[in-house]
């Protein structure tokens, strides 16, 4: 018997090597439902899923969607503008109401850091976390170690870096967490503005001179550069931006031939990197989304799975 | 009705006193100090400490307008639990206290409502805006004991300086919530390794130490009296020593939780709100520091920042969160757990900075255990071991994140104007 | 080790079994042009690739071999309590105009065979699905019936049948035991 033993999933920071490697083998294993004819599996028919969107999002909201719809799970989407948290319910309520109305699992985007906690503790149902503030995106941090294991075959000793605006990147911390669990070794570069505190204690390098990261990196992960911090003092232009941080051509020859070029999406053409990297052979943004789906099922079905008692 | 302390270690290191005795109250008055006295209700005292009433000299009570929170009832209920027979309350209320009518209204409520002493503030700026002038003077003859727009620092640093002025004349006490607010804009917790880990934006020390270094600055300027409320940085520390060695007229305080607690707790706590206050929790370096600042002397006193919240205004994300978390309960037995038994403060430091200076710094008659004097008295139980129980507090809020833990240490009895209030931790019924 | 109450089939019974389990393949269908084997995991699937080996040895002709998991299709998830690892199917070749026959060990309540089925369906439309048992042991909870079996056996439900292959026990033999 596998099986998480745990009702949420609010962040990699907690999850043991042994529960990553069982998720990204559960993903890889239903990846195949997606591509094949029959997008439909039984298992979860009955449980009723609900995507509670604080933040605008469609690509995250979306996968999650058809994960729950391919395994047969009811599902309904709540976000900010179409529901009754406009009018200024707290979250503690809307979560008591999800409840009462019998929901097996809620999904969650917020844009506060431990908003997923305070649901996971008036919630009996499951609670994933799809994005809270600045704090964590364990999907996403999940299939981007998916994408990397499918290429790359293991993560211990794989130079990943990450470029941008990890400071403020939910994406950048869960990616951290989970591949220096597996010996990764993980390279933070960006604007001295935008770079986080504290992560040189789990071995992360962390540097303002992206060529630095990019020399020899086996992944480029590049984070999406969120253009309202302009306005916030933390840089000047996109202009600069783009030149002094931007990843195009040049600067991924100084990865390895064979290295991964990644992107949570959506992509800022131009900005955060060039076009012709972004749609050229390193790249596997796509596949980026295919596994998304994947590991959102995969954490479904491992968390709804089973019975009353898991 | 008279009241015998019978058989406990009278301190009261203000007045040289350090001796077993008994002590007689009658007409709200020490009538005698001696041995083998006699009154009509006997409160026990042997093996514990006997010391002068303890003064808080930062709580919110928040009268008027937000009786939800917290009203006069609750929070000296709160108080003489905690072992305080005086506090003095904070301006920023609904209305602000700004002006005569307001501050007698709180003097009148707390005359008739209060188990305790009540000392008001009055706001240093109108509506605590930081813009006009409020009638600071006028309010002194109301009654207020001090003046600061607490909650809010003064962003103009020409309008501080000239309220420093106008206050002196009274020699009212300016106090400071010292944050330069751009500096710590959106923040929730402080800026560090902790918030980054977290995904919260932090507040930085800088925040608090360019107006600390501000005000002290000022007060060398114009002689005034300024006194720095819940101090949290080292370099807030430093800065202190140095305006001190200045001669700066300077006063400052640490809270209990600031120094218990650090920002770990916030992850230790899962986004508990109950870690949330401004200024927030920061590193082990800066609890330290502020512990070896009370040892030395250079912070003066003890205060709590008593912050009353209702659940629904903690309850919910951390970001949303308000600011605060109560203290007065809790703060005799942090004091005794975590710095007077491990012998890293005296018992005299601690009467010192609890009782004696915040007495001075607001003008007000420091209790005392001689004869003739008000008997404001506060009996400390040191081996007494207790859990801080939810159920068992007075305050109408519960916030606080001491909840659930077991101190050894607590405050036995509290006497105000030589009527028992408390007794055992239980506030006695009248 | 719990010795057994009997021993049903030894290595040679079940070679013996396996073998005319072939032979009826072959002829029932007339031949194996259209047939496919699809062993369910776990035991199923080296059953399958025996009949698979024995099927060209008698008629000269490689018979494709799929493997089906039927974990998600099980009707008992709900009642576990800790949802069971999932593997992948693997099932390579194309289903319609083929006569698919399913391999299993032991057919018991027929819940697993109906799993079966709506995984096999959900791949896709073979034209005829056939199902071979080693060891059909009663007691049916569903309308479903082999159309190859190795062995009768008659048991109690207070009885377990173990099937013991070497590629995947390291021994072989069908034995019964009384439930623990």
């Amino acid at each position: 018997m596998a099986g998480l033993k745990r009702k949420d999933i609010l962040g990699l920071k907690d999850l043991s090597v042994d529960e990553l490697d069982l998720i990204l083998n559960t993903a890889d294993t239903l990846k195949d439902i997606a591509t094949r004819p029959i997008k439909k599996v039984p298992t979860l028919r009955g449980k009723s899923l609900v995507t509670l969107f604080y933040e605008n999002s469609t690509r995250t909201a979306k996968s999650f969607e058809l994960a729950g719809k391919y395994l047969s799970a009811d599902v309904i989407n709540v976000s900010v503008s179409s529901s009754s948290v406009q009018k200024g319910e707290t979250l503690k309520d809307t979560a008591r109401n999800l409840e009462a109305m019998g929901v097996d699992a809620v999904v969650m985007r917020h844009s506060m850091g431990g908003a997923p906690q305070i649901l996971s503790r008036y919630l009996k149902a499951s609670v994933i976390n799809a994005g809270d503030g600045m704090h964590e995106h364990p999907s996403q941090g999940l299939l981007d170690m998916l994408t990397i294991r499918q290429k790359k075959g293991s993560f211990k000793g794989l130079k990943v870096a990450i470029i941008g605006d990890s400071y403020h990147s939910r994406v950048a911390r869960s990616n951290i967490y989970g591949l220096t669990k597996y010996g990764a070794e993980v390279w933070l570069a960006g604007p001295a503005t935008m770079l986080p505190q504290g992560y040189e204690e789990y071995g992360v390098k962390v540097t303002t001179k992206v060529d630095e990261a990019l020399e020899g990196a086996d992944v480029v992960n590049v984070l999406r550069l969120q253009l309202e911090r302009q306005e916030r003092g933390l840089f000047p232009s996109i202009a600069e931006y783009h030149r002094l941080w931007g990843v195009n051509e040049r600067r991924l020859k100084l990865a390895k031939p064979d290295a991964l070029l990644m992107h949570p999406g959506p992509m800022n053409r131009g900005v955060e990197l060039s076009t012709a990297i972004a749609d050229g052979n390193q790249s596997v943004i796509l596949e980026q989304v295919t596994n998304g789906v994947a590991v959102r099922m995969a954490l479904l079905y491992l968390l709804l799975g089973g019975g009353e008692s898991a | 009705m008279s009241v015998l302390i019978r058989g406990g270690r009278l301190l009261d290191p203000a007045n040289g006193v350090d001796r077993i005795d008994d002590l007689l109250v009658a007409d709200g008055k020490i009538v005698a100090i001696g041995a083998g006295l006699q009154g009509d209700q006997v409160v026990e005292a042997g093996g514990k400490v006997v010391a002068p009433g303890f003064i808080d000299i930062h709580v919110h009570l928040r009268v008027p307008g937000q009786e939800y929170k917290e009203d006069i009832r609750t929070g000296t209920a709160a108080a003489v639990r905690g072992g305080f027979t005086g506090v003095v309350c904070m301006p920023n209320t609904k209305p602000v206290i700004d002006n005569v009518p307001v501050v007698s209204y709180v003097v009148n409520l707390a005359a008739r409502d209060g188990l305790c002493r009540v000392w008001p503030t009055g706001a240093i700026t109108k509506g605590s805006k930081g813009d006009e002038l409020a009638e600071i003077g006028d309010m002194f003859e109301a009654g207020i004991v001090a003046v600061t727009d607490d909650g809010r620092p003064v962003d103009d640093s020409e309008r501080m300086r000239q309220a420093m002025i106008y206050a002196k004349q009274f020699d009212l006490l300016v106090m400071d919530h010292c944050e330069d607010k751009a500096l710590s804009a959106g923040g929730a917790m402080h800026y560090g390794k902790v918030s980054s880990e977290l995904g919260l934006k932090g507040i930085a020390s800088a925040s608090e130490e360019v107006h600390v270094a501000r005000d002290i600055l000022l007060s060398l300027e114009t002689g005034a009296r300024v006194h720095i409320q819940h101090i949290s940085s080292r370099r807030s520390v430093e800065l202190l020593r140095w305006g001190k060695a200045m001669g700066a007229k300077v006063s400052a305080e640490a809270t209990p939780h600031h120094f218990t607690l650090t920002d770990q707790i916030v992850a230790d706590m899962n986004y508990s709100t109950n870690t949330k206050m401004n200024p927030p929790l920061r590193e082990e370096a800066d609890r330290e520091a502020i512990i070896a600042a009370m040892v030395d002397g250079t912070i003066d006193i003890i205060a709590t920042d008593h912050a009353p919240h209702h659940i629904d205004e903690k309850d919910v994300e951390y970001q949303q969160a308000l600011f605060g978390i109560t203290g007065l309960e809790t703060s005799v037995g942090l004091t005794l757990d975590r710095l007077v038994r491990p012998g890293i403060l005296s018992l005299e430091q601690m009467i010192l900075m609890m009782s004696t200076r915040p007495a001075k710094l607001v003008n007000v008659k420091p209790p005392a255990l001689v004869e003739g004097a008000e008997a404001d008295i506060t009996i400390l139980d040191l081996e007494k071991s207790w859990t801080v129980q939810v159920d068992e507090m007075e305050s109408r809020s519960k916030n606080s994140p001491f909840i659930g833990w077991t101190l050894t240490g607590a405050p036995h009895a509290t006497v105000v104007g030589g009527k028992l209030r408390m007794l055992e931790m239980k506030v006695v019924a009248e | 080790m719990i010795e057994p109450k009997a021993l049903l089939m030894d290595a040679a019974q079940m070679n013996r079994a396996l073998s005319r389990i072939a032979h009826e393949i072959i002829e029932r269908n007339k031949g194996i042009e259209s047939v496919a084997l699809v062993g369910i995991r776990r035991r199923g699937v080296p059953l399958a690739q025996r009949l698979a080996e024995r099927l060209q040895e008698f008629e000269g002709r490689t018979v494709p071999v799929g493997i089906l998991d039927i974990t998600l299709y099980r009707d008992d998830l709900t009642e576990l309590s800790s949802v069971p690892l999932i593997h992948k199917s693997e099932v390579n070749f194309k289903l319609p105009g083929t006569v698919v026959v399913l391999v299993d060990d032991v057919l018991y309540t027929g819940r697993t065979v109906r799993a079966a089925l709506d995984a096999l369906l959900d791949i896709g439309r073979p034209s005829v699905i056939q199902l071979a048992v080693l060891i059909d042991r009663g007691h049916r909870e569903l309308p479903i019936r082999a159309d190859y079996v190795g062995k009768n056996v008659p048991t109690s439900k207070r009885e377990v049948v173990e099937v013991h292959l070497t590629e995947v026990d390291g021994d072989e033999f069908v034995a019964l035991y009384d439930l623990p």
